[in-house]
Protein backbone atom coordinates (compact mmCIF):
# COMPACT_ATOMS: atom_id res chain seq x y z
CA UNK A 1 0.00 0.00 0.00
CA UNK A 2 1.01 3.58 -0.80
CA UNK A 3 2.06 6.06 1.94
CA UNK A 4 -0.93 7.82 1.06
CA UNK A 5 -3.25 5.12 1.44
CA UNK A 6 -2.27 4.39 4.82
CA UNK A 7 -2.37 8.03 6.26
CA UNK A 8 -6.00 7.96 4.75
CA UNK A 9 -6.38 4.84 6.18
CA UNK A 10 -5.75 6.46 9.65
CA UNK A 11 -7.09 10.08 9.24
CA UNK A 12 -9.91 8.42 8.27
CA UNK A 13 -9.98 6.17 11.52
CA UNK A 14 -9.54 8.81 13.73
CA UNK A 15 -12.17 10.87 11.99
CA UNK A 16 -14.72 8.28 11.70
CA UNK A 17 -15.02 10.06 8.64
CA UNK A 18 -14.54 8.67 4.56
CA UNK A 19 -12.78 11.93 3.05
CA UNK A 20 -9.85 11.73 0.77
CA UNK A 21 -8.57 15.02 0.67
CA UNK A 22 -5.76 15.98 -1.59
CA UNK A 23 -2.48 15.81 -0.78
CA UNK A 24 -1.88 20.00 -0.27
CA UNK A 25 -5.47 20.23 1.31
CA UNK A 26 -5.60 21.25 5.02
CA UNK A 27 -6.54 18.59 7.23
CA UNK A 28 -8.03 20.90 9.14
CA UNK A 29 -10.51 22.94 7.03
CA UNK A 30 -10.89 19.91 5.41
CA UNK A 31 -12.84 18.79 8.32
CA UNK A 32 -10.72 15.65 9.20
CA UNK A 33 -8.63 17.01 12.22
CA UNK A 34 -9.82 18.93 15.24
CA UNK A 35 -7.23 20.07 17.81
CA UNK A 36 -8.01 16.68 19.38
CA UNK A 37 -7.76 14.37 17.08
CA UNK A 38 -4.43 15.48 15.93
CA UNK A 39 -2.87 13.64 18.89
CA UNK A 40 -5.09 10.57 17.72
CA UNK A 41 -3.45 11.27 14.02
CA UNK A 42 -0.28 11.63 15.49
CA UNK A 43 -0.44 8.38 17.64
CA UNK A 44 -2.16 6.36 14.81
CA UNK A 45 1.16 6.96 12.43
CA UNK A 46 3.02 6.01 14.74
CA UNK A 47 1.63 2.63 15.18
CA UNK A 48 0.78 2.37 11.30
CA UNK A 49 4.53 3.28 10.38
CA UNK A 50 6.75 1.71 13.29
CA UNK A 51 8.05 4.88 13.85
CA UNK A 52 8.40 7.12 17.08
CA UNK A 53 7.55 10.55 16.66
CA UNK A 54 9.34 12.53 19.38
CA UNK A 55 7.63 15.46 21.39
CA UNK A 56 10.22 17.80 19.76
CA UNK A 57 8.39 16.97 15.85
CA UNK A 58 4.72 17.63 18.15
CA UNK A 59 3.63 20.88 15.94
CA UNK A 60 0.76 21.18 13.89
CA UNK A 61 2.21 22.78 11.52
CA UNK A 62 4.60 19.34 10.46
CA UNK A 63 0.68 17.14 9.78
CA UNK A 64 -1.23 19.72 8.83
CA UNK A 65 -1.44 17.99 5.33
CA UNK A 66 -0.66 14.89 4.04
CA UNK A 67 2.39 16.08 1.38
CA UNK A 68 3.65 17.08 5.28
CA UNK A 69 2.90 13.84 6.81
CA UNK A 70 4.72 12.23 3.70
CA UNK A 71 7.75 14.41 3.70
CA UNK A 72 8.08 14.07 7.35
CA UNK A 73 7.53 10.19 7.36
CA UNK A 74 9.99 9.82 4.49
CA UNK A 75 12.70 11.85 6.53
CA UNK A 76 12.14 9.28 9.10
CA UNK A 77 12.76 6.35 7.46
CA UNK B 1 8.04 16.47 54.66
CA UNK B 2 5.26 19.12 53.33
CA UNK B 3 1.57 19.20 54.10
CA UNK B 4 -1.33 20.60 52.01
CA UNK B 5 -2.94 22.46 54.81
CA UNK B 6 -5.52 25.41 53.46
CA UNK B 7 -6.85 26.59 49.64
CA UNK B 8 -8.42 29.75 49.04
CA UNK B 9 -10.10 31.48 45.92
CA UNK B 10 -11.08 34.41 44.17
CA UNK B 11 -13.17 34.85 41.47
CA UNK B 12 -14.20 38.63 39.99
CA UNK B 13 -17.86 39.70 40.00
CA UNK B 14 -18.18 40.23 36.45
CA UNK B 15 -19.66 37.39 34.55
CA UNK B 16 -18.75 36.72 30.74
CA UNK B 17 -21.37 34.25 29.40
CA UNK B 18 -20.81 32.63 25.86
CA UNK B 19 -23.92 34.79 24.87
CA UNK B 20 -22.23 37.92 25.42
CA UNK B 21 -18.73 37.06 24.07
CA UNK B 22 -19.62 35.26 20.98
CA UNK B 23 -20.49 38.58 18.82
CA UNK B 24 -18.09 40.07 19.41
CA UNK B 25 -15.81 36.91 18.29
CA UNK B 26 -17.66 36.58 15.31
CA UNK B 27 -18.70 32.87 16.33
CA UNK B 28 -21.76 31.12 18.11
CA UNK B 29 -22.00 30.38 21.98
CA UNK B 30 -22.51 26.82 21.05
CA UNK B 31 -19.06 26.97 19.30
CA UNK B 32 -17.83 28.16 22.41
CA UNK B 33 -18.90 25.25 24.11
CA UNK B 34 -18.76 22.55 21.72
CA UNK B 35 -14.64 23.52 21.44
CA UNK B 36 -13.69 24.15 25.14
CA UNK B 37 -16.60 22.79 27.86
CA UNK B 38 -16.86 26.57 28.41
CA UNK B 39 -20.07 28.41 29.15
CA UNK B 40 -18.83 31.88 31.16
CA UNK B 41 -15.80 32.95 32.49
CA UNK B 42 -15.16 35.96 35.02
CA UNK B 43 -13.52 39.15 33.89
CA UNK B 44 -11.76 41.45 36.08
CA UNK B 45 -13.22 44.89 36.82
CA UNK B 46 -10.92 48.35 35.64
CA UNK B 47 -9.84 48.19 39.15
CA UNK B 48 -8.76 44.78 40.05
CA UNK B 49 -5.34 43.49 38.66
CA UNK B 50 -3.18 40.43 39.19
CA UNK B 51 -2.29 41.60 42.46
CA UNK B 52 -5.97 42.82 44.01
CA UNK B 53 -7.28 39.25 43.11
CA UNK B 54 -3.86 37.39 44.24
CA UNK B 55 -4.23 39.28 47.76
CA UNK B 56 -7.92 37.89 47.86
CA UNK B 57 -7.07 34.49 47.51
CA UNK B 58 -4.47 34.50 50.00
CA UNK B 59 -6.64 36.33 52.62
CA UNK B 60 -9.11 33.57 52.40
CA UNK B 61 -6.64 30.73 52.43
CA UNK B 62 -4.88 32.31 55.66
CA UNK B 63 -8.74 32.40 57.04
CA UNK B 64 -9.29 28.67 56.33
CA UNK B 65 -5.76 27.93 57.70
CA UNK B 66 -6.96 30.14 60.82
CA UNK B 67 -3.37 31.98 60.59
CA UNK B 68 -2.67 35.35 60.60
CA UNK B 69 -0.14 36.53 57.38
CA UNK B 70 2.99 37.52 60.16
CA UNK B 71 3.18 33.59 60.33
CA UNK B 72 3.90 32.88 56.78
CA UNK B 73 7.79 32.24 56.21
CA UNK B 74 7.70 32.82 52.27
CA UNK B 75 5.37 33.84 49.30
CA UNK B 76 5.48 32.38 45.74
CA UNK B 77 3.10 34.19 43.08
CA UNK B 78 2.75 32.29 39.95
CA UNK B 79 0.99 34.44 37.22
CA UNK B 80 1.70 34.78 33.37
CA UNK B 81 -0.35 38.07 33.36
CA UNK B 82 0.89 40.56 35.64
CA UNK B 83 0.79 44.04 34.91
CA UNK B 84 4.82 44.39 35.40
CA UNK B 85 6.95 42.06 34.73
CA UNK B 86 9.19 43.44 37.25
CA UNK B 87 8.73 44.05 40.12
CA UNK B 88 6.04 41.35 39.76
CA UNK B 89 3.01 40.83 42.11
CA UNK B 90 4.39 38.81 44.40
CA UNK B 91 6.08 42.14 46.58
CA UNK B 92 2.73 43.90 46.11
CA UNK B 93 0.79 41.05 47.46
CA UNK B 94 3.71 40.78 50.33
CA UNK B 95 3.30 44.35 51.27
CA UNK B 96 -0.71 44.52 51.10
CA UNK B 97 -0.67 41.44 53.63
CA UNK B 98 1.49 44.03 56.11
CA UNK B 99 4.45 42.32 55.02
CA UNK B 100 7.65 44.35 54.91
CA UNK B 101 10.49 41.48 55.28
CA UNK B 102 9.31 38.18 54.05
CA UNK B 103 11.12 36.46 51.16
CA UNK B 104 8.08 37.20 47.99
CA UNK B 105 9.00 35.56 44.73
CA UNK B 106 7.35 35.79 41.30
CA UNK B 107 7.43 32.76 39.01
CA UNK B 108 5.92 34.06 35.72
CA UNK B 109 4.80 31.32 33.94
CA UNK B 110 1.48 31.05 33.03
CA UNK B 111 -0.84 27.71 33.72
CA UNK B 112 2.17 25.58 35.08
CA UNK B 113 3.25 28.34 37.43
CA UNK B 114 1.20 27.28 41.00
CA UNK B 115 2.29 23.88 39.85
CA UNK B 116 5.58 24.92 39.86
CA UNK B 117 5.29 26.69 42.96
CA UNK B 118 3.73 23.81 45.19
CA UNK B 119 6.59 21.70 43.87
CA UNK B 120 9.38 24.74 45.34
CA UNK B 121 7.19 25.12 48.49
CA UNK B 122 7.28 21.34 49.06
CA UNK B 123 11.43 21.66 49.47
CA UNK B 124 11.29 25.62 51.21
CA UNK B 125 8.91 24.23 53.59
CA UNK B 126 11.56 22.87 55.50
CA UNK B 127 13.69 25.85 55.52
CA UNK B 128 10.61 28.57 55.74
CA UNK B 129 8.18 26.79 57.73
CA UNK B 130 5.08 27.71 56.59
CA UNK B 131 4.46 28.69 52.18
CA UNK B 132 2.10 30.59 50.66
CA UNK B 133 1.70 29.62 47.08
CA UNK B 134 -0.68 31.70 44.84
CA UNK B 135 -1.63 31.78 41.41
CA UNK B 136 -3.40 34.80 39.88
CA UNK B 137 -4.29 35.64 36.79
CA UNK B 138 -6.08 38.46 34.76
CA UNK B 139 -5.91 36.80 31.04
CA UNK B 140 -9.06 38.79 29.98
CA UNK B 141 -6.39 42.02 29.36
CA UNK B 142 -4.15 39.76 27.48
CA UNK B 143 -6.49 38.06 24.24
CA UNK B 144 -7.93 40.17 21.84
CA UNK B 145 -11.65 40.21 21.55
CA UNK B 146 -12.24 40.13 18.10
CA UNK B 147 -12.52 37.45 15.39
CA UNK B 148 -8.91 37.30 14.97
CA UNK B 149 -8.50 36.15 18.04
CA UNK B 150 -11.45 34.12 18.77
CA UNK B 151 -9.46 30.86 19.13
CA UNK B 152 -8.06 31.87 22.21
CA UNK B 153 -10.47 34.22 23.49
CA UNK B 154 -13.10 31.83 24.21
CA UNK B 155 -10.76 29.97 26.24
CA UNK B 156 -9.83 32.57 29.07
CA UNK B 157 -10.80 33.91 32.26
CA UNK B 158 -9.81 35.52 35.23
CA UNK B 159 -9.19 34.91 38.89
CA UNK B 160 -6.71 33.69 41.43
CA UNK B 161 -6.24 30.61 44.07
CA UNK B 162 -4.12 29.93 46.79
CA UNK B 163 -2.69 27.09 48.62
CA UNK B 164 -0.72 27.09 52.58
CA UNK B 165 2.05 24.55 52.58
CA UNK B 166 3.42 23.67 55.80
CA UNK B 167 5.98 21.91 57.26
CA UNK B 168 4.69 20.78 59.74
CA UNK B 169 0.30 20.29 59.52
CA UNK B 170 -1.96 19.54 57.09
CA UNK B 171 -4.70 17.33 55.50
CA UNK B 172 -2.63 16.08 52.83
CA UNK B 173 1.40 15.58 52.97
CA UNK B 174 3.17 15.76 49.86
CA UNK B 175 4.52 12.85 49.03
CA UNK B 176 6.26 13.49 45.19
CA UNK B 177 6.31 15.76 42.26
CA UNK B 178 7.98 16.08 38.87
CA UNK B 179 8.70 19.33 36.52
CA UNK B 180 9.54 18.91 33.23
CA UNK B 181 10.85 22.15 30.78
CA UNK B 182 10.99 22.32 27.37
CA UNK B 183 11.92 25.40 25.58
CA UNK B 184 12.43 23.57 21.98
CA UNK B 185 8.62 24.22 21.77
CA UNK B 186 8.48 27.46 23.42
CA UNK B 187 7.26 29.53 20.72
CA UNK B 188 3.69 27.66 20.53
CA UNK B 189 2.73 29.79 24.10
CA UNK B 190 4.05 33.10 24.87
CA UNK B 191 2.92 36.11 26.64
CA UNK B 192 4.27 39.16 24.31
CA UNK B 193 3.86 42.68 24.23
CA UNK B 194 1.25 42.05 26.45
CA UNK B 195 -0.82 39.68 24.21
CA UNK B 196 -1.27 35.94 24.67
CA UNK B 197 0.01 34.01 21.38
CA UNK B 198 -0.80 30.45 21.11
CA UNK B 199 -0.79 27.89 18.32
CA UNK B 200 -3.44 25.85 20.06
CA UNK B 201 -3.59 22.63 17.65
CA UNK B 202 0.27 22.47 19.14
CA UNK B 203 -0.56 23.19 22.69
CA UNK B 204 -3.10 20.67 23.15
CA UNK B 205 -1.04 17.78 20.54
CA UNK B 206 1.77 18.39 23.19
CA UNK B 207 -0.39 18.71 26.09
CA UNK B 208 -2.30 15.60 25.49
CA UNK B 209 1.39 13.48 25.15
CA UNK B 210 2.84 15.05 28.23
CA UNK B 211 0.38 15.17 30.86
CA UNK B 212 -0.53 11.75 31.03
CA UNK B 213 3.20 10.60 30.42
CA UNK B 214 4.31 12.54 33.50
CA UNK B 215 1.35 11.59 35.71
CA UNK B 216 1.80 8.06 34.70
CA UNK B 217 5.59 8.03 35.89
CA UNK B 218 4.94 10.07 38.78
CA UNK B 219 1.96 7.14 39.91
CA UNK B 220 4.56 4.34 38.98
CA UNK B 221 7.72 5.75 41.00
CA UNK B 222 5.74 6.06 43.97
CA UNK B 223 3.53 2.80 43.32
CA UNK B 224 -0.26 4.38 43.37
CA UNK B 225 -2.53 3.12 41.10
CA UNK B 226 -4.44 5.50 38.80
CA UNK B 227 -7.70 4.14 40.09
CA UNK B 228 -6.81 4.19 43.65
CA UNK B 229 -6.45 8.27 43.35
CA UNK B 230 -9.24 9.75 45.06
CA UNK B 231 -9.44 13.15 42.54
CA UNK B 232 -7.14 14.61 39.83
CA UNK B 233 -6.50 18.21 39.92
CA UNK B 234 -5.79 19.08 36.74
CA UNK B 235 -4.78 23.04 35.11
CA UNK B 236 -8.20 23.62 34.00
CA UNK B 237 -7.01 24.28 30.41
CA UNK B 238 -10.09 22.79 27.97
CA UNK B 239 -12.52 19.85 29.35
CA UNK B 240 -11.94 18.08 25.89
CA UNK B 241 -8.23 17.88 26.74
CA UNK B 242 -9.03 17.00 30.50
CA UNK B 243 -11.57 14.19 28.92
CA UNK B 244 -8.76 13.00 26.70
CA UNK B 245 -6.17 12.87 29.62
CA UNK B 246 -8.81 10.70 31.43
CA UNK B 247 -8.77 8.66 29.09
CA UNK B 248 -4.98 7.93 28.12
CA UNK B 249 -4.36 7.11 32.15
CA UNK B 250 -7.50 4.79 31.60
CA UNK B 251 -9.56 6.50 34.73
CA UNK B 252 -12.79 7.30 34.90
CA UNK B 253 -13.65 10.90 33.61
CA UNK B 254 -15.43 11.21 37.14
CA UNK B 255 -12.14 10.91 38.92
CA UNK B 256 -11.57 14.50 37.32
CA UNK B 257 -12.58 17.67 38.50
CA UNK B 258 -13.58 20.38 36.41
CA UNK B 259 -14.91 24.07 36.93
CA UNK B 260 -13.82 25.17 33.88
CA UNK B 261 -17.49 25.86 32.53
CA UNK B 262 -18.10 28.18 34.45
CA UNK B 263 -14.66 29.89 34.92
CA UNK B 264 -12.70 28.84 31.92
CA UNK B 265 -9.38 29.03 31.64
CA UNK B 266 -7.47 30.63 34.42
CA UNK B 267 -4.40 30.36 33.10
CA UNK B 268 -1.87 29.44 36.91
CA UNK B 269 -4.55 30.19 38.86
CA UNK B 270 -7.01 27.58 37.59
CA UNK B 271 -5.29 24.27 39.18
CA UNK B 272 -5.84 26.19 42.94
CA UNK B 273 -9.40 27.53 42.53
CA UNK B 274 -10.14 24.06 41.34
CA UNK B 275 -8.27 22.45 44.40
CA UNK B 276 -10.15 25.00 46.77
CA UNK B 277 -13.47 24.12 45.36
CA UNK B 278 -13.03 20.44 45.49
CA UNK B 279 -11.61 20.62 49.16
CA UNK B 280 -14.12 22.88 50.44
CA UNK B 281 -17.19 20.61 49.61
CA UNK B 282 -14.52 16.88 50.35
CA UNK B 283 -12.95 17.37 53.46
CA UNK B 284 -11.86 14.07 54.31
CA UNK B 285 -9.36 11.78 51.43
CA UNK B 286 -10.02 8.73 50.52
CA UNK B 287 -7.17 8.25 48.73
CA UNK B 288 -3.97 10.07 47.51
CA UNK B 289 -4.39 13.45 45.42
CA UNK B 290 -2.82 14.25 41.62
CA UNK B 291 -2.27 17.69 40.70
CA UNK B 292 -1.21 18.31 36.97
CA UNK B 293 -0.49 21.57 34.68
CA UNK B 294 0.72 22.38 31.29
CA UNK B 295 1.63 25.52 30.15
CA UNK B 296 4.00 28.47 28.66
CA UNK B 297 7.70 27.37 28.87
CA UNK B 298 6.98 24.73 27.92
CA UNK B 299 6.10 23.62 31.64
CA UNK B 300 4.46 20.47 32.92
CA UNK B 301 4.47 18.28 35.67
CA UNK B 302 2.70 16.71 38.62
CA UNK B 303 2.52 16.44 42.30
CA UNK B 304 1.62 13.69 44.39
CA UNK B 305 -0.25 14.39 47.68
CA UNK B 306 -1.32 11.70 50.08
CA UNK B 307 -3.75 11.97 53.08
CA UNK B 308 -2.47 11.79 56.62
Amino acid sequence: MEDRERILKVLNAVSGKDLAPSDDESLFTSGLLDSFALADFVSGLEDEFGVRIPDSDLSARKFDTIQKVKEYLAAKR
Amino acid sequence: MAYLRAFGSWLPERIVTNEELAPQLGCTPEWILEMSGIRERRYAAADESVATLGLRAAEKCLSNAGIAASDIGFILVASGSSERFCPGPASEIAAKLGLTATPALDIPVASAGSLIGLALASQLAQQYGRMLVIGAEVMSRRVSLTPEGKNTAILFGDGAGACLVDANEGQLRIADSLLSTDGSSAEILAVENGQLRMEGQSVILQAARKLPRAISDLLARNSVAAESVEKFLLHQANLNLITRIAASLKAPAEKFFTNIDRYGNTSAASMLIAADEYFSVNPAHTGPIVFSAFGAGINWGALLAVPV
